[in-house]
């Protein structure tokens, strides 16, 4: 790697700053390069990437609460009474 | 979206099994975003109920203009607000939220002076995805994101739950794309450590 490499590499410390900006795709061009550049050389980035992404899925995946049907009664009641008011 | 225009002109038309099928799909996300702003479940509640009216009320000027959700989620952001500025919770959290050297996204003792991994992630990603379906981690990373703070947990819920587009968190908001960004990595990366703990082995 050459100095300058060297200078311009993007550590493991700003790596992991930097997973949501390309995720959504905020990086420039240069960014992207770089970050990719450093998660091709270091597993353990790759792995934050990869943790990174299962934890947005895991909160795709959190059961929405169901409304009992208690509460829906009340609602369907004052919808009827809005309706006439 | 394909299925917004009809249910609309069934609300629009009066039609109650409508409203409950609206009820059934949105009631519980409201109440969730609801609770990011105000201080109780019961006043999220109150703001969640006045939201419904106001649905009831305004459906007639719906246009579609933009989703149905993006709608509800509208109305319901300004009534949470108001209620929330009501009861006196200007949430300081507002601002620690996006203070620019508040929060690492790993804590620095993890990283050599280089800015290496001294103690990198322990490898859970690969096999997490059964655990994940499994009932106790969703139960588990339910917890954790209640626990966010609000700003940070309003995006993730908006993005990572509801899957809405950013530019429709940021206008809900009132809050920036960088500024969006910000909050979703820090919590994000909360959520994630919190997974490590529980998830990682070592």
């Amino acid at each position: 790697m050459s100095r300058r490499a060297t200078k311009d590499a993007v550590m493991c410390r700003q790596a992991v700053e930097l997973v949501t900006d390309y995720l959504e795709g905020a990086l420039t061009a240069d960014q992207r390069a770089r970050f990719e550049a450093h998660l091709a050389g270091c597993p353990h980035c790759s792995e934050y990437l990869r943790e990174m992404r299962v934890t947005i899925a895991a909160v795709g995946r959190v059961a929405p609460e169901s409304l009992s049907a208690a509460a829906r009664d009340d609602l369907v009641a004052l919808y009827r009474r809005w309706r006439e008011g | 979206m394909a299925d917004d225009s009809e249910l609309v002109a069934r609300l629009q038309a009066g039609d109650e099994q409508a409203f409950v099928i609206l009820v059934d799909l949105y009631h519980a996300p409201l109440l969730r975003l609801a609770s990011t702003f105000v201080p109780s479940r019961a006043v999220a509640e109150e703001v969640v109920q006045d939201t419904w009216l106001g649905v009831v009320r305004g459906i007639e000027r719906f246009e579609g203009r933009s989703s149905l959700k993006t709608w509800l989620f509208r109305i319901v952001v300004n009534r949470a607000r108001t209620a929330g500025v009501r009861e006196r919770r200007e949430t300081p959290s507002d601002r620690a939220d996006l203070s620019t050297f508040a929060e690492p996204a790993v804590a620095p003792e993890r990283f050599n002076s280089a800015g290496g991994w001294s103690s990198p992630p322990t490898p859970w990603a690969d096999d997490a995805e059964e655990r994940i379906v499994a009932r106790q981690t969703a139960q588990k990373v339910a917890r954790h994101l209640a626990l966010l703070p609000d700003r940070q947990r309003q995006v993730v819920v908006m993005r990572d739950f509801e899957g809405l587009p950013a530019v429709e968190v940021c206008a809900l908001l009132g809050i920036s794309e960088a500024n969006q960004r910000v909050l979703l990595h820090r919590g994000r990366s909360r959520l994630r450590t919190m997974l490590e703990r529980e998830l990682g082995r070592g």
